[in-house]
């Protein structure tokens, strides 16, 4: 349910002309839901970005997140999987 | 991997027949600046919140679609877990709470100029929100405006 009710809420931010990007656990229900921008994370829930106490490892996943927001190529909706090495 | 069998058979059964809400159409904002230009706020569903803060309600029908708003310079040790799912594993962001709400992380973006500034608040929800009415037609225009206020450019969603 987390990964619709980020979605929705980044829908609304769309719409409002704020770029989003969501952090997805679950691709099946990215896939359903269709938020606007959208990263797929290999984590087990709780763990979206990946390692806790671990800043390289989190900054990796965030960055990957920001390329999303960069990239003019991408069209709604937009769902990218991450990749990282060690992933 | 996140996957729906990591759940609980009655959690599994409930969500196969369960009717995800379709964005249709999807919202498009485009970034039309560099991000070391745009200021970004942080939207989590892990329910946190701050001591002074009420926690998030699992009593209430359908989910409680309520929000905090965490100052940014908010101490992220000290947010309190008060997600009141046991769907998932907790651990790791009771221990860090930067796992789901990386405050420290923006922050340090920031030092490196990979992005422009920090909001002045970031929002904070509960995800377990079965019936969304809620959520989309108070709670999300709601969050919409206070960020647009803010002069958010940019938005991190993060759930759990």
């Amino acid at each position: 349910m987390c990964n619709q009710a980020v979605s929705l809420v980044a829908a609304e931010l769309e719409r409002r002309g704020i770029a989003t990007v969501a952090i997805q656990l679950l691709r099946d229900v990215a896939e359903r839901v269709r938020p606007p921008r959208a990263l797929f994370v290999p984590f087990r829930h709780g763990y979206p970005l990946d390692l806790p106490s671990n800043p390289a490892r989190q900054h990796a996943v965030i960055e990957a997140a920001l390329r999303l927001l960069e990239d003019s190529d991408l069209r709604p909706p937009a769902l990218v999987d991450l990749e990282l090495p060690g992933s | 991997m996140g996957e729906i069998a990591e759940f609980s058979l009655a959690v599994r059964t409930y969500l196969r027949a369960y009717r995800w809400r379709k964005i249709d159409p999807v919202p498009w904002a485009p970034l039309d600046k560099p991000l070391s230009d745009c200021r970004l706020a942080l939207v989590s569903s892990a329910g946190f919140v701050t001591p002074d803060q009420a926690p998030f309600d699992d009593s209430v029908r359908g989910g409680d679609a309520s929000f905090r708003s965490i100052p940014s310079d908010f101490p992220v040790d000290e947010l309190i877990d008060t997600h009141r799912s046991d769907s998932f594993d907790h651990e790791g962001m009771v221990r860090d709470p930067n796992l789901a709400f990386p405050i420290d992380r923006v922050r340090e973006l920031v030092e490196s100029r990979r992005i422009g500034s920090v909001a002045g608040e970031h929002i904070s929800f509960m995800g377990s929100i079965t019936a969304p009415r809620r959520l989309v037609r108070d709670s999300a225009p709601e969050i919409a405006h206070r960020l647009r206020e803010g002069g958010v450019d940019v938005a991190l969603l993060v759930p759990v």
